[in-house]
């Protein structure tokens, strides 16, 4: 009963803290005197929208989990389209690139469903990895065999087994959760992606507002180390402000959770545009505009969805110190 | 209908297609639409790229000797109200541009792939000169540039199964033959009108 009510409260802060930054949004796009250039308000306003959906995804976990997982499936199997669109791949890379798009990718999200930790958690780094790298070699072809063989599995370690460790968090078993509280892995779930999602709004704003020292000018112009500290400072608020949501016992466990949480999302948003910067915007803007953009809004998912976990699992789970 | 909607969507499916109009508009009038060729299914995409109407008054043409060799392919290039041509023999009084030409009237229009058959890596080919002679005889024809990106990569030539990566589709702004062109000039202006498409 006590848990049913903190799903609840759960679910109407979440939809609290959207409809206010919906608002906010549609307030900054009529406000012409305050002097926020049009791009930043525009770039806020797709992050809410982005927000919304991946909300809905979130609210589904409570009711159907399995759903969840699928949709996190097909969210990994389009990022890495958009991921091996935007990398030189070579006629040998093709049967390699048939097997990580129809088997591997697919058959980590349904272990994951299955909830069988120790086969989904080495089937990518050491199955698809060495895989990868022989299905090449067999293919004869060996111009930049390295470099190539390195961005498929970079591309499929990043899109799809990095992503899956977030549906994966709705199976975390920890101390101390009742056996019969069913929700306990969907709030987890909540309590992650809303953290990312808050880490990156704080350290956008943080950003602007005490931004001075640009971590790396040729990448990224708007990523300073102010934000990024001061961003993951403000995430532990809200953090600890959730802490009632999470399966830790003291409230600072939540807050340092959740600086961990905001310095690998800053980590992964960073990564993913360096990835971006290389490839040039040239490759990417006939072929992804259409489209969205996937892999731009998961980047932050993908980086602190597994070590979220692990460290979870490693202080918290069951079987933990 | 069935078979048809289902190899839109697959086709679609597998390679993540945008649509892309520039400088150019859809339109029902007679055109000649002739883009590269890199894969079994660009004449699936192309063709299903256009809206219904049009898609309703479009022909692709495809090589006899693949599309049709067993009931499965027959079936695709009915389906697609394909007109097939004979890549090998070639008669002198049964010429592929009359047989085209007679074929679509004066309402239909056409897709074709100039190269006359796929290209091997991501070049474009020299384009045969079926375009030079059709657009002499029907100089009105409104011929317009398709410029397939990506599609090597999702089905090379040589592959049965694909790798559902992203691509694009360019169409551009018509080109007309010029009163007294020479062939050769022609065709590389034409050829020139696909390659310029990669860019825009």
């Amino acid at each position: 009963m006590i848990s049913e009510i903190r799903d609840w409260a759960l679910l109407v802060t979440v939809l609290a803290l959207l409809a206010t930054a919906t608002l906010v949004g549609q307030w900054l796009t009529r406000q012409t005197t305050l002097g926020i250039d049009e791009q930043s308000v525009k770039s806020f306003n797709r992050r809410v929208q982005a927000w919304w959906a991946s909300s809905v995804l979130m609210g589904v976990a409570f009711f159907f989990p399995t759903l969840t997982v699928f949709l996190f499936g097909l969210l990994s199997f389009w990022a890495l389209r958009e991921f091996i669109t935007l990398t030189p791949t070579r006629m040998g890379d093709h049967r390699a690139l048939f097997w990580v798009f129809f088997f591997f990718t697919p058959m980590q999200f349904v272990l994951v469903a299955c909830e069988n930790y120790p086969f989904y958690s080495i089937l990518i780094p050491v199955y698809a990895f060495l895989f990868i790298a022989a299905r090449v070699a067999v293919s004869g072809d060996v111009t930049r065999f390295l470099e190539r063989v390195a961005k498929i599995q970079f591309g499929l370690l990043v899109c799809v087994y990095c992503l899956s460790f977030a549906p994966a968090l709705m199976y975390l078993k920890c101390q101390g959760v009742a056996e019969e509280d069913t929700a306990a892995g969907a709030r987890m779930l909540l309590f992650f992606v809303t953290i990312v999602l808050f880490s990156e709004l704080l350290q956008f704003i943080c950003g602007r507002l005490f931004g001075k020292h640009v971590i790396a000018e040729s990448i990224d112009t708007m990523r300073t180390w102010e934000g990024v500290l001061a961003g993951g400072a403000a995430t532990a608020v809200a953090g600890i402000m959730l802490y009632w949501a999470t399966p830790f016992p003291h409230w600072w466990q939540a807050g340092a959770m959740s600086v961990l949480i905001a310095l690998m999302a800053s980590a992964g948003a960073l990564t993913m545009a360096a990835i971006k910067r290389d490839r040039g915007e040239v490759g990417s803007d006939t072929l992804t505009e259409n489209h969205g953009g996937v892999l731009r809004r998961i980047d932050a998912l993908c980086f602190a969805a597994p070590v979220f976990y692990h460290v979870t699992n490693y202080f918290f789970g069951v079987g933990g110190p | 209908m069935i078979t048809e909607t289902l190899l839109t969507w697959t086709a679609r499916f597998i390679s993540g297609v945008s649509v892309r109009w520039v400088e150019s508009q859809p339109d029902t009038c007679q055109r000649v639409y002739f883009a590269n060729h890199t894969s079994h299914l660009d004449v699936v995409l192309v063709w299903s790229a256009l809206p219904t109407e049009m898609r309703r008054l479009t022909r692709p043409i495809a090589a006899k000797d693949y599309w049709d060799s067993g009931p499965i392919r027959r079936h695709v290039a009915s389906v697609f109200n394909a007109m097939l041509i004979d890549r090998k023999e070639i008669k002198v009084h049964q010429s592929p541009v009359d047989m085209m030409l007679k074929e679509i009237g004066t309402t239909h229009s056409l897709i074709l792939f100039p190269e006359g058959g796929r290209s091997k890596g991501e070049g474009i080919g020299e384009f045969k000169s079926g375009l030079y002679y059709l657009s002499k005889k029907r100089p009105e024809l409104e011929l317009i540039p398709v410029y397939i990106n990506n599609m090597n990569r999702i089905l090379p030539r040589g592959e049965v199964l694909p790798v559902p990566l992203l691509s694009s589709l360019t169409f551009g702004p018509p080109i007309w033959l010029e009163s007294g062109e020479p062939k050769m000039e022609f065709l590389s202006r034409a050829r020139e009108a696909v390659v310029n498409l990669k860019d825009r």
